[in-house]
């Protein structure tokens, strides 16, 4: 009996969740359907099968080569994210297991530093790029990506290392383990999860990062973000052609997305799921 | 198992600790710093970018000129409404989704996948694709369905220009709310429901004592990262309404952003910039004291 | 390990990829069709001169404006050619930012270039930027519904005929708006529009003495002549439509009239993408009898900062872009009709093009008419038709043009809007030390 009325009700909320989730990816979609589309097409209207033209994505290739701008986004965002966790896992670490009266002050200030409107410190940001030469390099941008970012990751993995008994580290130190040991042996194979995670989403956040890396660089440096803005809004027709560049700069990242998303799952939460 | 007692070995640990935690806090101090005590710096001074020969001492004068702009206490007003108004939607929108999304459902995995997406899209391209092709008054999608209904379309952006782009950072934000309280969700003992349902609690019963006390630290989770990223919030204004009509769209970032790379003002940017950091703070502050708590168990 | 093996990689071999050149030099431009053919065509410069590299950073037109002058400013050097426009030359000479184009070697005929455009990039006498392509604005029309309207349009309409012309063509059941009109806020948006408008009403931004002039009776006639003619006969959304919203407005043929930039009328009789292109027509922007008509001027041009190292190179290539014979390459590889128009009198002159691009005269005579040495009815003390070519005015422009759109958007009244927009001048100019 309890089966039976199971199965309908199982038929019933899956209608509803698979409603709401094309409406949620609809705009998604619209794009890829754009995509495919004419110009005049694109703006004719309403319209879910376009002709399956692949003209846009030709223009697209040959007006601008794909290939570098996609390889500068995978080795900024990946570049950034190893670096920002070299960084932060031993200071989240200290934080979650020796933590001081003022662990979640310094916590809530690496916080706030991201809170600095971009716009008012370009200015500050582009005379020092200069002086340094880091201006149009990968170096700088990753560096720059990692920095903005590190208060997050710090913060994520803080609140996951929390979650890790504070007696498993007893009974190692009762075995005579070295701190090292403590961290390299006992601790990183439980941290992992929330490592990878965390990474995962470090990677979204400076795929999409759209201010500084247009802004710091031109050529050699530039990644997608710029590829999109050689696609948006010029004079003339030009919705199927962004949306055939937007397909082609969320792509990698979706797909790896979809891909990861349990991984991405566990470490969003937080530790709020054991 | 106090974690702050006195042995040898803590006293080690605290050392080592301190060590580990330098090269994070140094970069951050040096990043936080340097720029910082730059922007303070050129806050002080008239500097417009286009007319550097003309670089003089300006005392407090452009904060006072910030502070009386037009638009500064509407912007104000509008950063706080954006905030509240995204969080509202992606904190009541992800529970309800997330409820959704718990049911037994067939393609789980793949509704699951779909529900994600919007928040891979980078910003100005979900701005674009919004304005142009669903919220457009003569070819967008709303105004097709419209249409069909044989209503009138809605002019989005210079009917309620705050509350469009409150729907499209809305869109790219829900799926974090949705996924992070999903899997707190998930994690709630199915014991425990089972148990609330033997004892005849009825949905809305099991919902409010058992299921949203459950969320809470999630739900804080959602509120502070969002919070840090809705108070930036400038791509998705720029490309939609610039600001306008009026000042009806402008929120403080935008106004710095209208400051510094329309006015080429750095000055009055800079004093901007640190009004902003300044307020955020506060609002972190009364953040972190009203919902803080939860995060400590 | 496989991650960081496969990153090592990707860094060596993109590392090997730049690795190695002649001399390379940088060129920012934006997105537009012209730029995006001449960045097609960098086979035939390297023909010419093997020796040097191009390198095209390609970006929308505002990401490209805050890019350059941020680099500029701060003597970034990332750029040895640099696509500005009008509004900046004047202000960049200024300021020795720029190096003058007055030696662009022997066969460049700087006499060619029509004398409107070239006067807007000369300072003290030199020119400072060559023009790569330039426009004015003028009134793109329906031929055919103008004559189901009954009515005839002059080659030089006057602002009462373009009112009853919109009412008249109206006919919202159908979907057709009488006139489609910028209405999205920004300086170089509704309030390039609004600005050439309020020249031919009489108004000035300023008078002699920077004193903001939106209290006086030209402007409350400028802007509500525009916000009713936009009510009565303006599309839904107007005010958030700039030039690409209405292009596929009037494409898509829902425009009975839309006055903007020449170089639209290339798309809109483009029978690829226009539904409409066979029914359209062109006169001059509109009038009020005071001397001065709608129209603006805008020229995209070429310019080398000072501090390249590369300046030979660099005047090598903006010689190449903007000389007469890159219109014959592109005329010989793209056809008459894809030249970019408005920088040179020969071009107009010339009977293929006439053939291929039926709007040439038009766009010739509006560019001829726009002065942006002497804009305005009453003296100003600025130069520039839809803009101020003042650092500020961006700026301003921005502000003025958001209370603009929200009268428009009917969110405020006319007058509010004018009376804001009044002491929002005066506070910015009394700052930048303009007003003493």
């Amino acid at each position: 009996m309890a089966r039976a009325i199971s199965t309908r009700s199982k038929i019933g909320w899956t209608f509803a969740a698979w409603a709401v989730a094309l409406i949620i990816f609809f705009p998604i979609l619209y794009t890829v359907i754009t995509s495919l589309k004419t110009e005049p097409e694109a703006i004719a209207g309403f319209n879910l099968i376009p002709s399956f033209t692949l003209e846009n994505y030709v223009e697209v290739q040959t007006q601008r080569d794909y290939f570098r701008p996609f390889m500068n986004s995978v080795i900024i965002a990946v570049g950034s994210t190893l670096l920002g966790i070299i960084i932060a896992v031993p200071a989240a670490w200290s934080m979650a297991f020796s933590p001081t009266h003022r662990t979640k002050d310094i916590l809530m200030w690496m916080l706030s530093t991201k809170m600095m409107p971009a716009a008012a410190v370009l200015v500050p940001i582009y005379l020092l790029f200069r002086d340094f030469g880091l201006l149009d390099s990968r170096i700088g941008l990753t560096l720059m990506l990692m920095l903005i970012n590190l208060p997050i990751v710090v913060w994520m993995l803080y609140t996951y290392f929390r979650e890790i008994p504070g007696e498993i580290l007893e009974a190692a130190r009762m075995d005579g383990a070295s701190l090292w040991g403590e961290i390299w042996y006992v601790l990183t194979p439980m941290a992992v999860p929330g490592i990878a995670s965390t990474m995962l989403l470090n990677i979204i956040l400076a795929w999409n990062e759209a201010f500084w890396t247009i802004r710091l660089t031109t050529t050699n440096a530039a990644p997608l973000t710029a590829f999109i803005a050689s696609f948006s809004s010029p004079q003339g027709l030009f919705w199927a052609k962004l949306s055939a560049a937007s397909t082609l700069a969320i792509a990698p990242i979706l797909i790896m997305g979809w891909f990861s998303q349990r991984q991405l799952v566990r470490g969003l939460t937080f530790g709020a799921v054991k | 198992m106090p974690r702050e007692d006195t042995t040898m070995a803590t006293r080690q640990t605290r050392t080592l600790a301190r060590f580990m935690m330098a090269p994070s806090v140094i970069l951050l101090l040096f990043w936080m710093i340097v720029p910082l005590a730059m922007t303070v710096w050129f806050s002080f001074l008239n500097y417009n970018l286009l007319n550097p020969g003309n670089v003089s001492f300006a005392g407090l004068f452009n904060y006072r000129f910030f502070l009386t702009d037009p638009a500064f206490v509407q912007s104000i007003w509008n950063t706080l409404l954006l905030v509240l108004g995204v969080l509202l939607i992606t904190v009541v929108g992800g529970i309800l989704l997330a409820l959704l999304l718990d049911q037994p459902i067939f393609g789980q995995g793949i509704v699951r996948i779909l529900v994600i997406s919007p928040f891979f899209v980078m910003p100005p391209v979900a701005a674009l694709v919004w304005k142009n092709m669903i919220m457009h008054p003569g070819y967008g999608v709303f105004a097709d369905i419209a249409k069909f209904f044989g209503a009138q379309p809605i002019d989005w952006f210079a009917q309620y220009p705050l509350l469009s782009i409150i729907i499209i950072v809305a869109w790219q934000w829900l799926p974090f709310a949705t996924l992070i309280l999903l899997t707190a969700l998930q994690s709630l003992d199915s014991e425990q429901k089972e148990a609330a349902e033997m004892d005849g609690a009825n949905f809305v019963n099991r919902f409010i004592y058992l299921t949203l006390p459950h969320l809470a630290r999630a739900i804080t989770v959602v509120i502070l990262i969002q919070t840090i990223f809705l108070l930036s919030v400038y791509a998705e204004i720029l490309v939609t309404t610039n600001g306008g009509p009026g000042y009806a769209s402008t929120n403080l970032p935008f106004l710095i952003y209208r400051t510094a790379l329309l006015g080429y003002d750095v000055g009055g940017a800079s004093a901007g910039g640190v009004i902003a950091i300044i307020l955020a703070n506060i609002v972190a502050f009364f953040l972190m004291r009203a919902v803080g708590k939860n995060l400590d168990r | 390990m496989k991650l960081k093996t496969l990153v090592l990689s990707l860094c060596s071999a993109s590392v090997l990829a730049f690795a190695a050149h002649a001399e390379t030099i940088t060129i920012a431009t934006v997105n537009n069709g012209d730029m995006i053919r001449m960045q097609k065509l960098t086979d035939d410069f390297k023909a010419k001169n093997p020796d040097i590299d191009l390198n095209w950073v390609t970006l929308e037109e505002n990401v490209l404006r805050e890019r350059v002058t941020t680099d500029i400013a701060t003597k970034g050097g990332q750029y040895d050619v640099m696509t500005i426009g009008t509004y900046e030359v004047p202000i960049w000479a200024k300021q020795g930012w720029l190096l003058p184009l007055d030696d662009l070697g022997a066969d460049y005929d700087a006499a060619d270039i029509i004398p409107a455009i070239a006067g807007g990039l000369t300072a003290d006498g030199k020119l400072f930027a060559a023009p790569f392509y330039g426009e004015s604005s003028f009134v793109m029309y329906r031929k055919d519904l103008m004559e189901k309207a009954g009515l005839t349009m002059p080659d030089a309409p006057t602002w009462e005929f373009i009112g009853e012309a919109a009412r008249k063509m109206t006919d919202r059941a159908n979907d057709i708006n009488g006139v489609c009109l910028r209405g999205k806020a920004g300086w170089g948006e509704n309030m390039a529009f609004l600005t050439a408008m309020s020249n031919s009403f009489g108004a000035r931004w300023f008078d002699e003495k920077w004193q903001p002039q939106f209290d006086q009776p030209e402007w409350k006639n400028t802007l509500d002549f525009y916000v009713k003619l936009m009510n009565d006969a303006g599309p839904a959304g107007a005010s958030s439509n700039g030039f690409n919203e209405n292009l596929a407005l009037f494409q898509q043929g829902k425009c009975g009239m839309w006055i903007d930039a020449t170089v639209a009328a290339s798309f809109v009789s483009n029978p690829k993408d226009s539904t409409v292109a066979d029914k359209v027509g062109y006169a001059l922007a509109p009038d009020n009898g005071l001397g001065k008509r709608g129209n603006w001027l805008w020229a995209w041009s070429l310019a080398i900062p000072a501090g390249t190292q590369k300046a030979d190179a660099a005047k090598k290539f903006v010689s190449w872009a903007t000389d007469k014979a890159y219109l014959d390459l592109v005329a010989s590889k793209e056809g008459w009709a894809n030249v970019p128009p408005g920088t040179r009198t020969s071009l107009y002159n010339n009977a293929e093009y006439q053939k291929a691009a039926p709007f040439a005269k038009m766009t010739l005579d509006s560019i001829n008419s726009a002065d942006p040495n002497k804009p305005t009815v009453k003296p100003v003390p600025y130069v520039g038709v839809q803009f101020v070519a003042i650092p500020e005015f961006q700026g301003l422009g921005t502000t003025v043009g958001q209370l603009f759109s929200a009268a428009l958007a009917g969110q405020s009244s006319v007058d509010d809007a004018l009376a804001q927009a009044q002491s929002v001048s005066v506070r910015e100019m009394t700052r930048a030390g303009y007003i003493k």
